[in-house]
């Protein structure tokens, strides 16, 4: 189970108003603390508190500041891809693009500059017209992105299908349809595409948020899930992906587990 | 029509650990051996490299060993002498290292005090000049206290020291670490306490170079499958980068071959069950090829005639 800790996003204020005053400090505690808390990688989104013509500016100093306190590699989160490709060419680690959805325009630009920095792919299972509600056209969408990552050379391990969760207090009829694009795309090909959520979304603005990540990332990691944008420094979620892991004999149980499931 | 070999691809590998020291490392051993490294299963030599051979350690005591005479008389008078009797099996048998077993210490029998057992390691590195690998009698207590000392006695040779187990680890895991050698962690044929075990010794400051996995292995006939199961299941973990079973393995087989009642029980006793002199070559051999095959690096052997037969399998699975 591959954790990407979500914490450094321009949505959340401290770290909006870091980019803002470029300030440093807030970026580099998040990561420093993601990952004592057991993140893989650290995904990086400036979200809005950026306008759109700064971002390239903008992706260069925070992967920099980033790589001044922290060996992990780095998830770069934005739709605007000049600013991820400038941060793509400061990467000290192969880092992950986030994210590629399935429309043939974005494939192109994304796809190629993949292979060129070592890169690995976030794939969105939509396209321009959206999240479709069902598994099926999910999969379908994954298809599109499988067969691109054939076609361009990107190895399937680096490719990352993300069936996208919407928040279950408005979309309920969507959880159930997620779990069963996860099953279906790790049947895509052989070796099977990695997949990723982004879990935090599930629970949005439900009172009992923890609760819902939690249960539901254990769903979806028997479901085939490999990886999660999530929350690394709530302890009990980081315990279900290792307790997931254990349950599921994908690791070998020892006492000590879930302490050497946050071992690097 | 042609067939393309499915081969399987694994992330990561199984460590290496070094033996014994040279002088310029700190020690006094002619060369040193490393063992592990292998990136697939063993011997699968078209899905990934089996790096370093697997090597056999012949078994000396310091006292006489109650085993069968068809062995002793192999070793003949150098018994009563664990120097000279570590010689013959480096120059006359062939033995890659040396396993030390120090069963004088044993305060039911001759209760060598942990001086006299530090002596004795020390005229057995003098003698010889391959690596060496000590352990202490059936009495944990007295092992802690003789390994201290035999730790620091031959501090800088990075002797493999042994035993740790789950509930006496900590004292001799610190010998080793002061003293710069390395460990085997013996686990009771069963992999979640192998893995727990490698985890606390870590955890202890020792690094997971200087830890060999011994998992207990049993003879052919008595649950040798079960040990093949428990190594396979090591050996894989360690493929996927379980960095707590990644260790290369130790199988004392020497032992566990000569208890079972086929390897020394005359055909007098069991007519049907042949001649007693091929009997107990082949069942100490077979089981150490029965090992060899699922991942052990170092196989602890007693009868000369056995180590010859297993050291031209290991040559033809190496391929070279």
């Amino acid at each position: 189970m591959i954790i990407f800790g979500e914490r450094i996003n321009g949505m959340f204020t401290d770290i909006g108003e870091a980019l803002r005053n470029k300030d440093p400090k807030p970026l580099q505690y998040w990561a420093v603390k993601q990952q004592e808390g057991g993140a893989h990688y650290l995904d990086v989104n400036s979200g809005p508190a950026i306008p759109s013509e700064e971002r390239v500016e903008a992706y260069e100093w925070m992967v920099n500041v980033i790589q001044e306190v922290s060996e992990l590699p780095l998830v770069l989160d934005s739709t605007n891809y000049n600013a991820i490709e400038a941060g793509l060419k400061v990467c000290k680690r192969p880092a992950i693009i986030n994210s590629c959805p399935a429309e043939q325009v974005k494939i192109e630009r994304v796809f190629p500059m993949a292979i060129q920095y070592n890169a690995g792919i976030i794939g969105l299972t939509m396209d321009k017209k959206g999240i479709p509600k069902d598994a099926e056209n999910r999969v379908a969408f994954a298809m599109e992105l499988v067969a691109a990552a054939d076609e361009y050379g990107v190895p399937m391990e680096d490719l990352y299908i993300d069936p996208l969760i919407l928040p279950v207090n408005v979309a309920q009829e969507h959880a159930p349809e997620v779990l069963e694009s996860l099953r279906q795309v790790k049947m895509l090909a052989n070796p099977a595409p990695r997949t990723v959520l982004g879990l935090s979304n599930v629970s949005q603005k439900s009172p009992d948020r923890n609760l819902i990540n939690r249960t539901y990332l254990a769903m979806a990691i028997a479901c085939g899930l490999d990886a999660a944008i999530m929350d690394a420094n709530d302890d009990d979620l980081v315990d279900v992906a290792a307790t997931a892991q254990i349950l599921l004999n994908r690791s070998v149980y020892a006492d000590s587990y879930l302490k050497v499931f946050r071992a690097r | 029509m042609s067939v393309a070999l499915v081969k399987e691809k694994y992330s990561s590998k199984v460590g290496e650990v070094v033996l014994g020291a040279t002088a310029e490392q700190g020690g006094t051993r002619t060369h040193t051996i490393t063992v592990g490294g292998d990136s697939a299963l063993p011997f699968l030599h078209f899905e990934g490299e089996t790096k370093n051979r697997p090597v056999i350690a012949m078994e000396v005591t310091d006292v006489v060993p109650s085993w069968n005479d068809l062995i002793k008389n192999q070793i003949g008078d150098v018994i009563n002498n664990p120097a000279a009797w570590a010689k013959k099996c480096v120059d006359d048998f062939g033995a890659d290292l040396i396993y030390l077993k120090l069963d004088g210490a044993n305060p039911e029998g001759e209760n060598r005090s942990p001086e006299d057992c530090a002596r004795i390691v020390k005229e057995v590195l003098a003698a010889v000049g391959v690596p060496l690998i000590v352990e202490g009698c059936d009495n944990a207590e007295k092992n802690n206290e003789i390994m201290a000392v035999i730790a620091e006695a031959a501090t800088g040779e990075n002797l493999l020291i042994g035993i740790a187990e789950q509930d006496n680890y900590k004292s001799i895991a610190a010998a080793a670490m002061v003293h710069k050698h390395t460990l085997i962690a013996r686990s009771p044929l069963d992999i979640n306490i192998c893995k727990q075990l490698n985890i606390l010794i870590h955890e202890m400051g020792l690094p997971l170079n200087k830890i060999v996995i011994d998992p207990t292995v049993a003879g052919l006939g008595f649950g040798i499958e079960y040990v093949y199961s428990i190594m396979e299941r090591a050996r894989l973990g360690a493929l996927a980068n379980d960095k707590m079973l990644s260790m290369p393995i130790i199988c004392t087989v020497g032992y566990e071959a000569n208890r079972c009642k086929e390897a020394y029980a005359t055909v007098e006793e069991f007519p049907g069950w042949g001649d007693l002199e091929d009997r107990g070559v082949l069942w100490e051999a077979v089981t150490a090829s029965g090992v060899l095959q699922v991942g052990a690096s170092i196989l602890v052997m007693r009868n000369p005639a056995a180590v010859t037969l297993v050291k031209k399998n290991i040559t033809d699975l190496m391929g070279k």
